[in-house]
């Protein structure tokens, strides 16, 4: 077994660092799942998706489960942050589930979101659309839910299989929210 | 940092290309930027978007992000795009000779 000291490490650490600075490969393509449809968990799809095209990688999102309800037309305007069930919020479970708590969370939220010019859900729709991302929602999650196209926003480029899902995303770095 | 040659003087740029002296840009160093990104020329629009930016940017002290240009220059988010199809968040700012925003919208 070889042994390094500390000093050792640290210099070849460095010696790497300025001797074989990675040229890596910029990203081109990504393909974002978004599979829930809380109103803290949209977000971050979009925003993800929405950041790649401002910096002109192309960008699909695919809208699967509860992640439907953000391109749905009658949930889009309603989606809202869960206060129960949601490790990360600082209230009680039991608390989180009074009357009345869902929807002061989620004007909380909006207010905090409106605060930093970040738009409401329709609104990030559009953009993105306008942006150039493809939307695409998940044929079995519609099934599944018994929606009809006409039951999307006009945003919405096609209903995929996931097969089709698979294809779309050549060249992609999936992921997945 | 590199210096390089635009229009005719040195100019310091960062690691990504953005000016590092916003004051050193002139309209014809926005042309040269232009160029370097892919953008042959710089039509009417785009220089809608430059002068909001860099009015913007003197006014706030921060370069302005996609949406508040979208809605504020008289160039829609959609135009953005056709404007600048390598990325308008980055090369809206770059060609203004402004730093990169900092803002995720």
């Amino acid at each position: 077994m070889t042994t390094t000291t500390i000093e050792e490490a640290a210099t070849t650490g460095q010696a790497m660092e300025a001797d074989t600075k990675p040229e890596r490969e910029p990203i081109e393509r990504v393909s974002i799942i978004c599979s829930k449809g809380t109103l803290d968990m949209a977000y971050p799809g979009l925003v993800m998706a929405n950041g790649a095209r401002m910096m002109g990688i192309e960008a699909m999102v695919f809208f699967t489960f509860w992640g439907l309800d953000i391109i749905t037309e009658k949930k889009i305007d309603s989606l809202h942050v869960a206060t129960v069930g949601n490790p990360s919020m600082p209230i009680p479970t039991m608390v989180g589930g009074l009357p009345g708590m869902e929807a002061m969370a989620t004007k909380m939220m909006k207010k905090q979101m409106d605060d930093l010019e970040i738009p409401p859900v329709r609104e990030f729709i559009e953009m993105l659309s306008d942006s150039g991302a493809e939307l695409y929602a998940c044929r079995m999650a519609m099934d599944m839910f018994k929606l009809e196209e006409g039951d999307l926003v006009p945003q919405v480029d096609e209903v995929l299989t996931v097969m089709d899902f698979y294809d779309k995303s050549a060249g992609s770095q999936i992921i997945f929210i | 940092m590199p210096v390089v040659e635009y229009a005719g003087s040195s100019i310091e740029v960062n690691d990504e290309g953005f000016l590092v002296d916003s004051s050193q840009w002139t309209p014809e160093v926005a042309e040269a930027i232009a160029q370097e990104v892919g953008i042959d020329e710089l039509n009417d629009q785009h220089w809608k978007v430059i002068t909001f930016c860099r009015e913007d940017a003197a006014k706030q002290g921060t370069p302005p992000g996609l949406r508040r240009i979208s809605k504020n220059s008289g160039v829609n988010m959609k135009e953005l795009y056709q404007l600048f199809p390598k990325g308008p968040g980055k090369l809206a700012a770059m060609v203004s000779g402004l730093p990169k925003p900092q803002g995720c919208i």
